[in-house]
């Protein structure tokens, strides 16, 4: 050390200052016990007007609003009141994005793809705020939100040969498999970065305000990458702006080994931030699908109403590793999922469904292996075309192309030095 | 002396450095109980605690900023950043504020300050995780920018980063951690195990900043290189049977200008590789002292290989990677340019 510094004269304090390290409640090997937790009864939190008083629903943020309780019936002023038909159409789409997770899985691991990422738990927040949105409405998701797509019953084939980065993938093997662009569906190109896409959504609903239009935005960012500044500038924009938006909080608890804590969470809710910026700030069970399509429908109405933006936090539970790249037992328990108290969202809507007597474990049974069948078809479909790097792959010479709108000189360059080289 | 994979390597310059100095901490994402998604500091968080290796929100710019702070109180935090293309949000506060502290304030104030963060091409990380971004580094003032290449230098070199008094980026060839990678990546993949510089030393020692290393003595052609392409500029020597001389840069800022002039005044030939893209690339810095300190006594024009000058493409990594074919070529091209 080439210079000594003059601050090690400690001042002792008493007592002596300390630092505080957050802790998850549970590591591997301990015993999972989330009797601790504080969960609003099913029905119990109010429904305010679309036109509230921001400070008027303080008391939402730290509530969880439910509709669905554990006998299978929906309770409360919270119930979107979906026909039979809409829910049988998110039980189908949520197996349907379990199923296909976990072909993709598979893939992975018999090397067609060299990475993946499962939104396992979490499919009724894709789902159901998908439901939700109107069509032309813009979605600015992140990589656990595929659900987005299927609830749109976007082609599967399309998402796979993406994954698999074959002849059939639109991104033309640029991306990481899961990173999907679907524009005629109002989804957004996923980047590979956390965060970034919070305040483009504000900024495409201030744009859309700023021409007349009627089409609102909706932003997506885990509880994780809600300590990164994007998060920030989103909530500022959107407030001031009164931008129309939905900005949702995931907050599936982990980000990769990272326990929500480190971003915040044992202080205040993730839904609490919106208090600060003078924004409605909702928190809501994320695993129970009619709750996520009430609330998105009264944010939805309430930035159509041109009233802004709201802060929606959705608590779930990331139930599959962060990717294929960690092992979650490592840094959690291997069963706190199976512990988790608002458990999960697909036999909490089909027990809802068999309540109204609207659906049957035979149906059920019947409908696992229709999604199942669709999901093999559409993968086999895609691999048959080709797999990472073996198959019917874009020329690689296509790397060259959409850097600009037009290719400039040196690119050009280069592209001919590359087709010189093969 | 114990063998060690680079990334053991690390691990053990930060353990050496956490139980030397009390002042010195690490922070980043997940490097605390989970040990750091490659594992660098696995165990370090069993060993010395929760409060000296900490895990930190998810925000590059918070981490950084932070530990331009400590660093401030006198403390030498050792900070990764999960990966190099991660670096961009906390860009305003290592290019504007680690790197200007000493400078704005007259020597009064600065923040010692390391930045470990995983950087290149060669495990499918696609656009987002495979970038090689020290040209954005070495062109602001005040930070110093070092890549090792291989476990030994690694060590030595972190722990001389770490014992710094300005803010160093460090660079780690993430396709190195487990093994050496000369661009083949057709046959199967290396393990240090054997390697000579996988001998490590286990307790204290550095390895200079400004230093470079001849990695391969030859008198045909001297090939610049640092990182990754260390590897891979041997392999094209071997492969094309061109008499390279590879020097190892190992520090991109300072510089080790001598040793490459007197390289290159032996060879009168240069070729000059990165992973990153060609366009004002480090590269281009290279080019211009070699011509201007070199120039008479150069035969042939300075060869560059680099990156395309587009995104890392997912897809298609080796062909994007510049391997030891491309490298062989400028080597063959330099050697033989008749003036």
């Amino acid at each position: 050390m080439n210079e000594a510094k003059p601050i090690h004269s400690l001042q002792p304090a008493k007592p002596a200052l300390s630092l505080h390290i957050p802790e998850p409640k549970f590591r591997p090997g301990q015993k999972v016990d989330f009797s601790g937790l504080r969960i609003a009864k099913p029905g119990e939190v109010r429904r305010p007007p679309i036109d509230v008083a921001p400070q008027e629903i303080r008391d939402l943020a730290d509530a969880i609003i439910r509709v669905m309780d554990d006998e299978g019936g929906a309770v409360g002023p919270w119930d979107p009141q979906l026909s039979a038909e809409e829910m049988r159409r998110a039980l189908r789409y949520m197996m349907t994005t379990r199923a296909y997770d976990d072909r993709m899985l598979r893939a992975q691991r018999q090397g067609k793809t060299s990475f993946y990422i499962k939104c396992t738990g979490e499919e009724a927040i894709g789902v159901g705020q998908s439901m939700a949105l109107a069509p032309g409405d813009m979605m600015f998701p992140t990589y656990r939100q595929p659900g987005l797509l299927i609830a749109r019953e976007w082609s599967l084939y399309d998402m796979a040969c993406q994954c698999f980065a074959n002849a059939g993938d639109r991104m033309k093997g640029r991306q990481l498999p899961v990173l999907y662009s679907v524009p005629q569906e109002g989804f957004f190109t996923i980047s590979g970065n956390l965060a970034t896409q919070f305040i483009q959504a504000v900024g495409w609903a201030m744009a859309s305000a700023y021409r007349g239009d009627s089409r609102i935005a909706a932003g997506w960012i885990g509880d994780g990458a809600t300590a990164e500044g994007d998060f920030h500038y989103a909530l500022t924009f959107a407030a001031v702006y009164r931008a129309p938006v939905i900005l949702n909080v995931v907050n599936n608890q982990w980000a990769i080994s990272t326990f929500q804590g480190f971003a915040g969470g044992e202080n205040a809710t993730f839904a609490d931030r919106a208090i600060g910026y003078g924004l409605p700030g909702l928190r809501v069970d994320g695993n129970d699908l009619l709750a996520v399509i009430a609330v998105t429908r009264w944010a939805a109405e309430r930035a159509r109403a041109n009233l802004g933006a709201t802060l929606i936090e959705f608590v779930t539970y990331r139930a599959a590793a962060h990717s294929t790249s960690d092992d979650p037992s490592r840094y959690r328990p291997a069963d706190e999922w199976e512990h988790w108290p608002l458990g999960d969202p697909i036999p909490r809507l089909k027990q809802h469904l068999i309540a109204c007597g609207e659906w049957s474990e035979a149906r059920h049974t019947q409908l696992g292996a229709e999604v199942e069948d669709e999901v093999q078809s559409a993968a086999k479909k895609a691999e048959a075309l080709g797999v990472l790097g073996k198959g019917e792959q874009h020329p690689a010479e296509t790397m060259f192309e959409d850097v600009y709108r037009e290719m400039p000189p040196h690119l050009k360059r280069q592209r001919e030095e590359f087709r010189a080289l093969k | 002396m114990s063998a060690m994979t680079l990334s053991q390597a690390l691990n053990s310059a930060m353990d050496v450095m956490l139980g030397k100095d009390e002042n010195v901490l690490l922070m980043g994402e997940d490097v605390g109980y989970f040990g750091g998604v490659f594992r660098c500091t696995e165990g370090l968080q069993r060993k010395y605690g929760a409060r000296r290796v900490l895990d930190t929100p998810l925000s590059e710019g918070g981490i950084v900023g932070a530990a331009i702070g400590m660093g401030v109180y006198g403390l030498r935090p050792v900070v990764e950043i999960q990966f190099a293309d991660y670096s961009y949000p906390a860009f305003d506060q290592l290019a504007s504020e680690a790197a200007r502290l000493r400078y704005r304030s007259a020597g009064e104030f600065w923040s010692a300050l390391t930045v470990r963060t995983p950087y290149g091409g060669g495990i499918y990380g696609g656009q987002t995780h495979s970038q090689s971004p020290e040209a954005l580094f070495t062109h602001v003032c005040g930070l110093k920018t070092v890549v090792p290449s291989n476990p030994y230098d690694a060590k030595g070199l972190l722990i001389s980063s770490i014992e710094d008094d300005d803010p160093i980026i460090f660079l780690e060839p993430k396709r190195l951690y487990a093994g050496p990678f000369d661009g083949h990546h057709d046959r199967p993949a290396t393990s240090w195990e054997g390697h000579p510089h996988s001998e490590v030393p286990d307790g204290h020692y550095r390895v200079p900043l400004g230093k470079a290393k001849i990695a391969r003595p030859g008198s045909a052609v001297t090939v610049l290189a640092y990182g990754t392409m260390v590897h891979v500029a041997i392999a094209a020597a071997q492969d094309s049977g061109v008499d390279a001389e590879v020097i190892d840069l190992r520090t991109l800022i300072p510089l080790d200008l001598d040793t490459i002039v007197a390289s290159v005044k032996k060879t009168g030939r240069c070729v000059v590789v990165h992973e990153a893209t060609l366009t004002c690339g480090y590269g281009a810095e290279l080019v211009a002292l070699v011509q201007q300190h070199c120039f008479y006594w150069l035969e042939a024009p300075i060869e560059r290989v680099a990156g395309w000058d587009t995104p890392y493409p997912y897809a298609f990594e080796w062909d994007y990677f510049p391997g030891p074919k491309r490298v062989g070529a400028a080597l063959v091209k330099a050697a033989e340019a008749k003036p």
